[in-house]
């Protein structure tokens, strides 16, 4: 095992994981975005509420579940040890301070990681915790005429979330960082992995850019949704 | 043209340094060495000791010259080296930071003077091609396409002055590390070592303190060679095909 | 004292081959026990050093940089010559040879020049195989280009950093060798003596530039490349650190100092702006392949172009006087570098200069850009093009090729020089002479050995464009590390020499002494004023021309100017701890010494050669009027406090006949 030990704890290998896990974070992201967007059909909350039900009860999605805590934690735990190692390599920082050359994101990661995980705690505690271990009397149960099992009733538990207005700023300054936090990460996860080409890298970089922009805004959508239309 | 400038001045590695502000009178046409070099008489002149810094070369080719100057390595030029740094790019009545390279790799031993020595182990730890002086064949034996050996040039451009390392807010040596991997991987001669060459590089880089890379790109832009971050993606390439697609199991 | 040159007999061709097979040789078992100082990590010390490690000698290598990376031959620019004739042109060993001595003004020694010139094919197959990127053509095969002085293209390059590429090969093979163990590396550290021992050198005194401490350091012989002394003018293109002290202290324990007067300058430097300036920036004698060198005809023009009141542009065509072409038509703007530099000075001298100072010529692009944009133009298809197309693909192609070199004149001069013709001027950047060695690179001093810049072996009174590369890896790699075990397979049975040794302890105390009262004078004036004013005195005096006047005058000012240092110069700090000033102190104070040598030595020499101008002696026409009947020699300097001591070796020439130089 030493080899792999030396490899995973070298600098390239800890860059590794952590675009490895980037990529696979970034993965769920569109796959849970899917999911959401069943918030804005128009029949009460049916199909949201009955995918909901799947996703905690289906027994492959709750393996892969446990996958995607511990790429989360992994991430985390790789990404602050990574930051505190290189502000020790830094050592002390210059009188002047130069912001021209990099970009706002690229400096920050670790902080914008941290806003993001701040704002996963807030999200989870409101709707996972709820979901996953909240017994009748945080969530109603609902029937739907052809699927006549009761399930928790998550679509109400969001729109009345939604309609408090600091919930919905803490989710928009969480989206935010998660931008930034992806604008840099997309593209450099592909780096790390050694991939940059003259010729596929500005794709890469523009389908990064898109990315960050897009996803996290329709994420955005669903509270300002809700905090209007509710 | 009149210029205050804030040097930092520490008397040797165990004491502590500060910025300190001096008065220069200095010509647009002056290297920004040559600033200094005015500062230094002023200060000798006064009986005080000059600011220590390095320098040798003055055409921006042996990268001994190492300083950031208003928190960028070499300055605001691109592809720049400090020696090559004119005062024509300053103006009359400004105040300009001096600093020395920071990182935990690079040790202040006198105002602006650092110990690199970091990166020469860590080309002794593999950036060479392993071929004893008469072991050598034809040197048209090989033929090498153009626009490789162009690539491998590019790369080879460094001159170790560590402004990658300076510039870098994690204090990472990836540029310098991987510039030599690429440049020797690149050439024919030197693809059948690269596997252990780029294994026992980053392993000495990593040793030697340095941080790791997060791909801000501080590096390539203050780069006075203009060594590209490509390098750095091609390095980790070789890394992890080394480290995993090898039988070797080290 | 009689100087042996040590050439072994038979047919010139034949020598190195010969001698190579029969000279003794140490056994592996014994080379572990022989310890081998190599002071300087450039070039030659570097090569030699990883050479030495590699046979299995224990080396210690030293330099007063931070790294062996830093070292001066990292700035050569425009390649490195070797007789491979890859080009098809008629190119060989022997032509190489006898480019080499024509270009020294046959002040050479055959026998070292043939060497070189046989080994130097060596050189660039062992540099192609520690994966230097020399420039190549489409084939994939190497590229040429052609130099001052000769006429095939012979010259290996990197784009315009040649010496960087080369050393940073020489770099790494010697790296490798530390990382084996088998050279110890000792960075800043500077010798400040040698250590001699019963005739043969032994050791060397060495400052660590870090705390200032003075260590001892012993070997069975010791090795000397530490470059050349251009920095004795102050003002060159060498960096701020080349300088002659360890060369000195080894002149000063009985070594001898062959040539001191041969100094190149070299045409094509970027002119002085200002008294400020610290150094000279060269621009590679590869630009004068497409540049043509001119002032204007009429100096109401050069006047103009002084004040600022007209440019070079402005000057029409036949209003331009292209000297070089004009006085030499067969090598025309390629003409070796001392006539090339004494060319442009009596265009200034009339008062022709094109900068405010009056000390600068044109180097013009401009119709190598027409031309190879009409060449792209044709070749990419493009019938009739109009000027600014052919302007643009030209400057196209010259920025492929010299475009590192444009872009740092623009840097420094602020001026684009694709638009505007370059301003260039003559400046030091080579010294043919250094430390006397026979055909084993060995001093009068056995033991003690030179290398590359620092001895004075190949060059004779001129050193042709892309061959100071050339010989320092010659000497480096394949030289030195055969020639040395002449000296060494003698010393098979002397066991590790004890740096307890009283001449050690005598070295060590003279030289803190000597560091104690260069602090102690705590005079009124800078080192670097002092350097200033020698390096003034030396540029007026044995500069690009010499008479024998101001060569007495020189000498006398040179002289009043050390006692002066000694009683007046201020050395801030301590010597117990970095201090560059100090530093500074030293080599300035050997530079003075070493100033008056240069004075005498150009002073006995009664004839124009090379780099060596004396205004007595020039042919009517103006040219470099040499004595072969009374000058071919080496004229080799023991130093003296009151009255340095020349000795003379006889320069025999069997092979090549001795003829006026002429480049016509």
């Amino acid at each position: 095992m030493s080899w792999f030990s030396n490899f995973l704890t070298s600098s390239i290998g800890r860059k590794l994981i952590m675009s490895l896990t980037g990529l696979f974070l970034i993965s769920f992201l569109i796959i849970h975005l899917i999911g959401n967007l069943q918030l804005f059909y128009d029949d009460g909350g049916q199909a949201f509420n009955i995918y909901a039900a799947f996703m905690t009860s289906n027994p492959l999605i709750k393996f892969v579940s446990i996958g995607l805590y511990f790429f989360i934690l992994l991430h985390t735990v790789q990404g602050l040890i990574l930051w505190s190692k290189n502000k020790a390599a830094k050592g002390s920082k210059y009188a002047v301070s130069n912001t021209k050359t990099t970009s706002f994101a690229s400096r920050n990661m670790a902080l914008l990681g941290t806003f993001v995980l701040a704002f996963l705690f807030i999200h989870m505690g409101d709707f996972w915790f709820k979901m996953k271990f909240g017994g009748s009397d945080a969530l109603n149960m609902v029937t739907y005429p052809g699927h006549e099992t009761a399930v928790k009733d998550l679509y109400e538990k969001v729109a009345y979330s939604f309609s408090n207005p600091l919930l919905v700023l803490a989710y928009l300054v969480g989206l935010l960082a998660l931008a930034f936090h992806l604008m840099h990460g997309f593209q450099s996860a592909f780096q790390s992995l050694g991939i940059n080409h003259k010729k596929y890298t500005p794709l890469i970089q523009m389908i990064g850019l898109a990315f960050s922009i897009i996803v996290p805004l329709a994420y955005a959508i669903i509270p300002i949704f809700f905090f209007f239309n509710r | 043209m009149k210029l205050t400038l804030k040097v930092w001045r520490q008397q040797n590695n165990a004491s502590k340094g500060a910025l300190e502000s001096y008065q220069v009178e200095a010509n647009e046409h002056m290297s920004f060495l040559e600033m200094l070099d005015v500062l230094n008489q002023s200060l000798v002149e006064e009986k005080k000791v000059p600011v220590a810094f390095e320098h040798d070369c003055r055409e921006g080719i042996c990268g001994s010259c190492n300083m950031v100057i208003n928190g960028r390595p070499h300055g605001p030029n691109q592809g720049t080296t400090t020696c090559q740094l004119h005062m024509r790019y300053f103006k009359d009545g400004d105040t300009i930071v001096v600093e020395p390279w920071r990182a935990k790799a690079f040790p202040v031993i006198k105002d602006l003077v650092v110990d690199r020595s970091s990166l020469d182990r860590i080309i002794q730890s593999g950036g060479y091609i392993s071929v004893n002086t008469g072991q050598a064949q034809d040197a048209n034996a090989i033929a090498i396409e153009k626009d490789r050996a162009a690539h491998a040039f590019d790369a080879a451009a460094c001159i170790g002055c560590g402004a990658c390392v300076a510039a870098c807010p994690n204090g990472s040596a990836m540029l310098f590390t991987a510039a030599k991997v690429v440049h020797l991987g690149t050439m024919p001669q030197g693809e059948v070592e690269e596997s252990t060459r780029v294994q026992a590089m980053v392993n000495q880089m990593d040793e030697e303190g340095f941080g790791m890379c997060s791909n801000t790109g501080a590096c390539e832009a203050d780069c006075p060679k203009e060594i590209s971050l490509t390098n750095i993606a091609e390095m980790n390439r070789a890394y992890l095909a080394a480290s995993l697609g090898s039988q070797k199991k080290s | 004292m009689k100087l042996e040159s040590k050439v072994p007999e038979g047919p010139l061709a034949d020598k190195w081959t010969k001698y190579r097979s029969t000279m003794n040789l140490v056994a592996p078992n014994n080379k572990r026990r022989i310890d081998v100082i190599v002071v300087g990590t450039g070039l030659a010390g570097a090569s030699a050093a990883a050479t030495l490690g590699e046979l299995g000698y224990n080396v210690k290598a030293f330099t007063f940089h931070d790294s062996p990376r830093r070292a001066h031959s990292i700035a050569a620019q425009g390649g490195i010559n070797a007789a491979k004739n890859y080009q098809n042109d008629g190119d060989s060993v022997y032509r190489l040879f006898y480019d080499t001595i024509k270009g020294g003004d046959y002040r050479s020694r055959e026998a070292n020049v043939h060497r070189l010139a046989e080994v130097s094919r060596n050189i660039i197959d062992q540099c192609a195989a520690q994966g230097v990127p020399f420039a190549r053509e489409y084939g994939g095969l190497l590229a040429n280009r052609s130099f001052g002085g000769v006429q095939v293209s012979r010259t290996f390059y990197a784009r315009g950093q040649t010496g960087q590429q080369l050393l940073l090969g020489a770099y790494q093979a010697l790296s490798r060798q530390i990382s084996l163990g088998n050279v110890e590396m000792y960075n800043r550290h500077e010798m400040l003596d040698l250590v001699v021992v019963d005739g043969k050198a032994r050791g060397i005194i060495a400052r660590n530039l870090l705390t200032g401490k003075l260590e001892r350091f012993a070997a069975h012989s010791v090795v000397l490349a530490t470059g050349g002394y251009g920095n004795v003018f102050y003002l060159s293109t060498n960096a701020m650190g080349c300088n002659v002290t360890a060369a000195w202290k080894a002149v000063k324990k009985g070594a001898l100092m062959a040539n001191p007067c041969y100094t190149q300058i070299h045409p094509t430097c970027i002119p002085v702006s200002g008294d400020y300036q610290s150094k000279l920036t060269l621009m590679s004698e590869s630009l004068r392949n497409d540049g043509r060198v001119w002032v204007p005809k009429k100096k109401e023009d050069a006047q103009a172009i002084q004040q600022g009141k007209k440019k070079g542009i402005d000057i029409p065509e036949q209003e331009r006087d292209y000297y070089l072409e004009r006085r030499y038509p067969a090598f025309g703007n390629l003409v070796p570098r001392d006539v090339a530099s004494r060319a442009a000075k009596i265009a200034c001298d009339e008062g022709k200069g094109v900068s405010p100072t009056g000390l600068a010529v044109f180097l013009d692009f401009a119709s190598a850009i027409e031309r190879y944009g009409k060449s792209a133009a044709h070749s990419a298809g493009i019938h009739n093009p109009d000027k600014a197309m052919i302007t643009k693909l030209g400057e196209e192609v010259v920025a492929e090729k010299y475009g590192n070199l444009f872009e740092m004149y623009e840097k420094i001069t602020g001026e684009n020089p694709y638009k505007h013709p370059m301003k260039i001027y003559p400046a030091v950047h080579y010294t043919m002479g250094g430390l006397w060695v026979d055909y084993n690179l060995e001093t009068n001093v056995p033991g003690l050995f030179a290398l590359g810049e620092a001895n004075f072996s190949d060059h004779g009174a001129n050193r042709l464009g892309a061959s100071a590369l050339m010989q320092g890896l010659a000497d480096g790699y394949f030289v030195l590390p055969y020639t040395i075990g002449q000296f060494l397979s003698n010393e098979i049975r002397t066991p590790k020499i004890s740096t307890d040794l009283p001449e050690f302890a005598a070295a060590e105390k003279s030289t803190q002494d000597n560091l104690t009262k260069l602090i102690d004078i705590k005079g009124n004036q800078s080192v670097e004023s002092f350097h200033r004013r020698l390096g003034k005195i030396v540029w007026e005096y044995c500069g690009m021309s010499r008479s024998a006047e101001g060569l007495k005058k020189g000498r006398q000012l040179i002289r009043d100017l050390r006692k002066e240092f000694w009683s007046d110069v201020f050395v801030p700090g301590t010597a117990n701890e970095f201090n560059p000033e100090l530093e500074k102190a030293m080599r300035v104070a050997d530079f003075m010494e070493l100033g008056e040598v240069m004075m005498l030595d150009a002073l006995d020499r009664e004839e124009s050669c090379g780099g060596h101008f004396r205004e007595e002696h020039k042919s009517p026409e103006g040219e470099a009027a040499r004595n072969d009947e009374d000058y071919t020699y080496v004229a080799a300097w023991e130093w003296d406090e009151q009255d340095p001591k020349v000795h003379k070796e006889e320069l025999i020439f069997e092979n090549v006949e001795l003829k006026t130089r002429s480049y016509k």
